[in-house]
């Protein structure tokens, strides 16, 4: 294979990988507090993709200022969802909230199903991504470049939020013991939708991304994307927000790879991702990076 | 009279009555509400083996499309003629063995039942090493791999085509009489020291494993069960409505499902018939949500889609406000009703 297309290739890999990243960090923080897989957060990522659309297109506002409006509208979403769905259950058993989990993500499709109708709409993409540049001999689009350095931006205030502030301190106690953090006289509550908060922003940010990269937003577009990110998470070690961003890219980039690689694996791409699931699950359940989990019921 | 007794003799009436109720449909019901009932027996079916393992065993396995499916393209692929199978796989040739067999309609829905169990069986290494959240989504990837590969091996399964042009085997005889069946035998495991075995497990799988039960065993077993009766019912699904191909089986059945038995209160198996029974008749009766609703001076537009809001809200009501659903845990029973109405009459 001609060197430059491996390069375009592991550069697309990249792409993808960090938007895989960006969705696998908000599974991930809500997992390490809640212990709950959030069914729902794959469709935060069509929310804002369809927040981002009507916030420019029926309220003609700049892109500038429409996707930072669609990615704090997916955060308030996204406390919402927790209020709604997750909160009445805090002391049910666990299969209970995975319930509720899938039938808040079947709410959220079929809503937007009913009022916004099953026809793609495609994403006016804003001119400034749509370039196309040249890197090293290889063409690419401005946004196949942009998407790793939001992510990195994104996931650098993430850190910082994390390991420097007191939020933060909070968050890290509540993923390790409810009851030791509540008798610290935090607001349990208040730290769990700050967590919803910030993993739908992202989710929101990966969304608007995705959509510009597969302009076809509709009802249904965040399921693939959520899962393959919630296997990232895994395969990064549940938990732990370095193994999720890891965990997305080694995805990513090796669904891209494999496929031009041998490119009759193409109509397995799919199956591709669960099989590194369960072969993870079987051999490394910690993934890669993750410590042992604590059962905290 | 011994209890024993009764309850045989009661169990045999409400069988013969079920019987002469089917009979009045398949003598003078139209084929609507004859379709309809068919649906009903085979959600039955399907809501109560899927019950076994999520509601008795107390585990959230999200894959029991992928039973359904095998079930189905099994006993399609075996009912159908070599001459019209050639007719069907018009992209690639289907693949030898399969190519020339035939058999009669019962022996292909046992050979899905069986293929279902033996993909069941395959599965269960990793499906039962975690628990919780990670069997759920194994379980749902599971789900989804059957279903990329249903598209990808098209000398099998005719890929997005789908095997069309099934002959209409099934019958109210049919899906009843498996309903039937299967009720019979869930609940006679229920009530065994199998059933006490899943429902420790469910309770507190460390405890169960002190006392001497095997979990693994006593999962597979469920697993094994209820993937054949999941095997079987898909069989009859695709006879019931004649063209089957992968889009049919997809996550959406499974949550279906899921509706059906945790309205109908998880872990009961009369839940779960309650639950199938309301979902089939329900599902038609909220076509109106979905047609235009003329009020005179006003129509109200249909909107398409509606039904899965309904139902999607309903099953998150159920899960926050009424966790137990239906019929909780609880099961009819004769001696139950037999106590109940000793004492309305004193």
């Amino acid at each position: 294979m001609d060197w430059t297309i491996l390069l375009q290739q592991i550069i697309n890999g990249i792409s993808l990988g960090s938007l895989y990243a960006l969705v696998a960090i908000g599974y991930t923080m809500v997992y390490g507090i809640l212990r709950l897989i959030n069914f729902a957060h794959g469709d935060l990522l069509m929310f804002a993709a369809y927040a981002a659309i009507y916030g420019m297109t029926l309220f003609a506002l700049p892109w500038t200022l429409s996707f930072p409006l669609a990615v704090l509208l997916t955060g308030v979403m996204g406390i919402l969802l927790d209020r709604a769905a997750y909160k009445p259950l805090r002391d049910a058993p666990r299969i209970s909230l995975l319930i509720s989990a899938i039938g808040a993500s079947f709410l959220l499709e079929n809503l937007a199903l009913v009022m916004l109708g099953g026809v793609p709409k495609g994403f006016p993409r804003p001119e400034v991504f749509g370039k196309v540049i040249e890197v090293l001999g290889v063409r690419v689009q401005v946004l196949t470049i942009y998407t790793p350095l939001v992510t990195l931006v994104l996931l650098l205030g993430l850190l910082f939020i994390i390991y420097r502030t007191k939020v933060g301190k909070a968050m890290r106690a509540a993923s390790k013991d409810f009851e030791t953090t509540r008798l610290m006289g935090i607001n349990l509550d208040r730290i769990i939708g700050i967590t919803f908060l910030l993993g739908s922003m992202l989710a929101a940010a990966g969304g608007i991304m995705w959509a510009m990269k597969y302009p076809q937003v509709n009802p249904f577009m965040g399921v693939f994307p959520g899962l393959k990110a919630f296997i990232a998470a895994v395969l990064g070690g549940i938990g732990n927000i370095l193994g999720a961003v890891v965990g997305g890219f080694l995805l990513g980039l090796g669904e891209i790879l494999i496929v031009a690689l041998v490119p009759g694996l193409a109509q397995y791409r799919d199956a591709l991702a669960f099989f590194v699931l369960i072969l993870v699950l079987l051999f490394r359940p910690t993934g890669l990076m993750g410590e042992p989990i604590i059962d905290k019921s | 009279m011994d209890k024993r007794k009764r309850n045989l003799i009661l169990n045999g009436l409400a069988v013969a009555a079920l019987f002469g109720v089917l009979l009045a449909f398949d003598q003078f019901g139209t084929n609507y509400q004859v379709r309809i009932l068919n649906n009903m027996a085979i959600f039955i079916t399907l809501a109560v083996s899927y019950n076994l393992v999520n509601g008795i065993c107390g585990i959230l396995h999200l894959g029991p499309n992928a039973f359904i499916t095998v079930g189905a393209y099994t006993s399609a692929l075996l009912t159908l003629s070599p001459a019209e199978k050639q007719m069907t796989f018009i992209i690639e040739p289907l693949i030898w063995p399969l190519s020339v067999m035939q058999a009669p309609f019962v022996v292909s829905l046992l050979a899905g039942g069986i293929l279902a169990t033996i993909f069941a069986f395959l599965i269960s290494f990793p499906v039962f090493r975690v628990r919780g959240d990670y069997l759920a989504i194994v379980t749902l990837g599971f789900g989804e791999v059957v279903r990329v590969l249903c598209n990808a091996f098209q000398s099998v399964t005719n890929g997005p085509l789908g095997l069309k042009g099934l002959h209409p085997h099934t019958n109210l005889w049919w899906s009843w009489g498996i309903a039937v069946l299967t009720i019979v035998l869930v609940t006679k495991l229920v009530n065994s020291s199998f059933g006490r075995a899943m429902k420790a497990i469910r309770e507190d799988e460390t405890a169960a494993r002190a006392m001497g039960i095997d979990p693994f065993k006593q999962l597979l077993l469920a697993f094994l069960i209820s993937a054949f009766f999941s095997g079987v019912a898909g069989g009859l699904l695709a006879h019931l409505i004649t063209t089957i191909s992968p889009t049919l089986f997809t996550f959406f059945l499974t949550f279906n499902l899921l509706m059906m038995i945790v309205v109908g209160g998880l872990g009961s198996t009369t839940g779960a018939v309650l639950g199938a029974a309301l979902f089939a008749w329900g599902g038609e009766a909220l076509r109106i949500v979905e047609s235009p609703i003329d009020l005179g001076f006003f129509t109200i537009p249909g909107i398409p889609g509606m039904r899965m809001v309904v139902f999607s809200l309903l099953l998150m009501i159920v899960i926050i406000f009424a966790r137990r659903g239906l019929m909780g845990r609880n099961e009819l029973s004769w001696d139950g009703l037999m106590g109940k109405l000793k004492v309305m009459a004193r």
